[in-house]
């Protein structure tokens, strides 16, 4: 915090009051409520609940429908992640090396970044329709594509319709990241190191590490939260549940299911899953970044 | 380094992906021009066709919905609501609170950080049944208000303000003291004018998170007059002019602004 402060009793209060109180109401009240849900068991009728401790919990983690939700989640953030960032990055890098036509280029492909996931989910949803969708009949021909059976083809399906946008987003961060490098880091390297290629994995990539790991964050959270808006417009967890991220399993028991015991015990298992990422990511990656 | 050569796979690594990127909006679009017999008989189409005008009325004017009441115009309106109320007033809390944060010495103010930055573990969508049970009980279903508060629970822009009036120099605060500066005049004369590029960037951001909000708005409107154009994506099914009209208010707010946004993403970077 800062040395030179004000000091004052009333105004910091009215200052930090209203997001404190949105935050209090809106977000420690239910978190609250999502720990009575997760430890106890509603009569189907609402009138009464008791106390079943981690009873919800054992009936999640062992159901084997969860297990594939959960495979299929880790499975969906690890490749959206790692094909929106490597694409946005390699755009990125052309684009700051280009001469003529950045900023056209640059609005190009800024603007996807602005489009809704159920926007996107609806648009994949003409692309791999049956009937009329271009991408669905050149699969197709080519081995047989069949998302509404084929459990492959469906993982397919959702990761383009996850991944488009997200590039967009990828592009972004990384272009700022590399126009913030100073000039004269990258024109001392061009005297040490003749190959552009180790020169750019040597110099350039360690200085872009902070926005790296930013954009994990931003690309984990995204896979893992916003594309509910893509999965209910799209596969809506076909085959058979096989495409269900965990956040829409938990959406799905809870809303269409009504099992609010469950739901609340999923909506806990994430909260710990968040966390475990947010440790890592101040342990292990932190430390490893280099702030300039 | 500008060798002809580079420059040529440069661009063409560019087109290449400005096409993969923009081929799906294309597609979309060229086949909102033509009519529904063509796109059944024929497929989707590349090319522009002559229908542009009746298919667009349609989609803005034509009345749907249960009640037969509302418009894409109405469902437009609400969600322009919707984008400015989360986006003004997360900028206008975030920067008190940030504030309050940085420049104040008070009792607590570990708890009040702690109390704030949690949230960033919890977005909407991992509490979002107690969230609607509250919202229920204070009876702001169908309401503007419980579109909006809900999602403003999000401390994000808290955490960029606060990153940003960290890398003010102290230097600032004293000549302001010297000058006789409350902590109001200090805030309005010195802080908001410094951060007009953050409270940009953070604009935009929070402008296009509200206006794609889809699960919330859904389960808080039973009542077709608070619809929103998202939502209706799948409860009316998104025709390709839909789609179009859909993303035009937030890819605007991103093109026109683009400047600001990526600069106010600079700092944030650091």
């Amino acid at each position: 915090m800062k040395k030179v402060q004000f000091n004052s009793n009333l105004s910091p209060f009215l200052f930090i009051a209203p997001q404190l109180v949105i935050i209090l109401v809106f977000l420690y009240w239910p978190i609250l409520q999502t720990f009575s849900d997760a430890f106890t068991a509603q009569d189907p009728f609402g009138f009464s609940k008791t106390f079943v401790g981690f009873d919800n919990f054992e009936l999640v983690i062992t159901d084997p429908a969860y297990l594939r939700s959960l495979k299929f989640t880790l499975i969906y953030i690890f490749v959206i992640t790692l094909v929106t960032g490597l694409l946005g990055l390699l755009l990125a890098v052309q684009a700051n090396s280009v001469i003529h036509g950045k900023s056209a280029y640059k609005t190009l492909l800024i603007w996807p970044y602005a489009i809704a996931p159920a926007v996107v989910g609806v648009t994949a949803n003409y692309f791999f329709s049956e009937r009329l969708g271009l991408l669905y009949s050149f699969f197709h021909d080519l081995w047989g594509f069949n998302w509404m059976d084929n459990v492959s083809d469906a993982y397919i399906y959702v990761m383009i319709a996850g991944s488009w946008k997200q590039i967009s987003a990828n592009f972004i961060f990384f272009l700022a990241g590399l126009q913030n490098i100073e000039k004269s880091v990258i024109e001392a390297s061009l005297i040490d190191c003749k190959s552009s290629f180790r020169r750019f994995w040597t110099v350039t990539f360690p200085l872009l590490m902070p926005t790296t790991f930013f954009l994990l964050i931003i690309n984990i959270t995204y896979a893992f939260f916003e594309t509910l808006g893509i999965i209910d417009t799209t596969t809506i967890g076909a085959p058979s549940g096989e495409t269900k991220t965990l956040v829409y399993k938990a959406y799905i028991d809870g809303f269409k299911g009504l099992d609010l015991g469950s739901a609340g015990a999923q909506s806990i298992i994430m909260m710990i899953i968040v966390l475990a990422i947010t440790i890592f990511q101040f342990r292990f990656i932190e430390s490893k970044v280099h702030y300039n | 380094m500008a060798s002809k050569y580079s420059q040529i796979s440069v661009h063409s690594i560019l087109i290449l992906g400005t096409l993969l990127i923009l081929a799906p909006i294309w597609i979309i679009f060229a086949s909102s021009t033509h009519d529904s017999y063509t796109i059944a008989t024929k497929g989707m189409q590349f090319g522009i066709g002559d229908e542009f005008l009746s298919n667009y009325q349609n989609v803005l004017f034509e009345r749907s919905g249960f009640s037969k009441e509302i418009t894409f115009v109405g469902l437009l309106f609400n969600s322009l609501v919707m984008a400015f109320g989360i986006a003004t007033l997360t900028v206008v809390t975030s920067l008190l609170a940030a504030y309050t944060i940085v420049y104040f010495k008070i009792r607590l103010a570990t708890t009040y950080f702690w109390l704030i930055f949690t949230t960033l573990l919890v977005p909407l969508e991992v509490r979002i049944f107690p969230s609607y049970a509250i919202v229920s009980e204070l009876n702001l279903t169908n309401t503007y208000t419980g579109l909006i508060l809900p999602l403003l629970a999000s401390s994000i822009a808290t955490f960029f303000f606060r990153q940003f009036y960290k890398t003010i120099p102290d230097e600032l605060l004293e000549a302001a003291k010297i000058d006789g500066a409350n902590s109001w005049k200090f805030f309005i004369d010195f802080l908001i004018p410094l951060s007009k590029t953050m409270i940009i960037a953070i604009f935009i951001f929070m402008f296009v998170y509200g206006y794609n909000q889809y699960l919330w708005p859904i389960l808080v409107t039973s009542s077709e007059e608070y619809w929103t154009v998202i939502m209706g994506m799948k409860i009316i099914r998104g025709s390709f002019s839909y789609i179009i009209l859909s993303i035009i208010p937030p890819v605007l707010v991103v093109i026109f602004l683009q400047r600001w946004f990526v600069k106010g993403l600079l700092y944030s970077g650091k």
